[in-house]
């Protein structure tokens, strides 16, 4: 998987597909929503969030990978995943404010899930933090291990269920029915068509970014441990 | 290359939707000036993320010479 090109040429793909047809394809006006052409953001910062949760997933993972069977190597995945998580976190958050500043009138308004967001990535930079405090490997990879699973569950109240419960600008809080993101009848089939292809292009992306680092740092370990 | 077949059958479930959308669209002749010229944005995204692929390939190519390099 870690040196194999065909999904790097499918994330290709679809990124170029996403950035082409995102553009082009028509976009609903319902009324009452002055979105207008910025909904075509769904296809650009929607998809780091995806992304992220993916990333940060796959390092929930390796950290528990890790606790079972402590190979420095499971430490070195669980790390450079959560790496390119954080990154697109941040890219998602700097996206989302641009996109606010337009949409709700300010940068940060304080929303239930632009603050949930904000505190999930703070409670994994704190994971650099931690590990950065520790002296010897073993100890930052097995503490940094623990925090990983515990940094990943507090996902679940901070962006999964706390945005849900109170009224909040995104669409799908509580003032609007039932789906959570965005309301179905706001979006079209099409728009469907190019979404998921950008969250599994995005998605690979930052895959690919990840076992680049993984590999540069394997291949340091090989060489520390052949000289 | 089992999985080259995966990847184009996948492909082609993806694109098919939009291959059935696609049709009855307007035929303008230039697309990049109408439209508030949103289009415009589209080559600039799309020069981006082309450069951003490139750089990425290249990074990969380099890192793979480097795991094959051999090293006493």
């Amino acid at each position: 998987m870690l040196r194999k090109t065909w999904w790097k040429i499918l994330c290709f793909v679809l990124l170029m597909y996403t950035c082409s047809v995102g553009f082009l394809i028509k976009v609903p006006e319902p009324r009452g929503v002055p979105m207008q052409q910025s909904i075509r953001n769904l296809f650009f910062h929607v998809p780091m969030w995806f992304g992220m949760m993916v990333l940060f997933g796959v390092s929930l993972v390796y950290a528990i990978k890790y606790l079972r069977n402590p190979q420095l190597k499971y430490d070195f995945y669980s790390l450079e995943y959560v790496r390119t998580g954080v990154i697109f976190g941040l890219l998602g958050i700097t996206t989302g404010a641009i996109w606010a500043n337009y949409q709700w009138g300010a940068f940060w308004s304080g929303d239930a899930k632009q603050n949930g967001a904000a505190i999930a990535l703070l409670i994994y930079l704190a994971y650099f933090v931690l590990r950065g405090s520790l002296n010897e490997d073993e100890k930052k990879a097995r503490i940094g291990a623990v925090y990983n699973v515990f940094a990943f569950f507090m996902l679940f109240p901070t962006l999964w269920i706390l945005p849900r419960l109170v009224e909040s600008l995104h669409p799908g809080g509580e003032g609007s029915e039932g789906n959570p993101g965005l309301n179905p009848e706001d979006s079209s089939p099409i728009m469907k068509a190019v979404f998921w292809p950008a969250v599994i292009g995005w998605t690979l992306l930052g895959v690919w970014i990840t076992t680049l680092r993984i590999r540069i740092q394997l291949e340091k370990e090989k060489r520390l441990a052949n000289a | 290359m089992l999985s080259i077949k995966k990847i184009i059958t996948f492909l082609c479930l993806v694109f098919i939707n939009t291959i059935s959308f696609a049709q009855g669209t307007s035929n303008s002749t230039d697309v990049l000036k109408s439209n508030g010229k949103i289009y415009v944005v589209m080559v600039v995204v799309i020069v981006i993320v082309l450069g951003l692929f490139i750089y990425l390939f290249n990074l990969d190519r380099k890192v793979t010479k480097l795991e094959k390099e051999k090293h006493s």
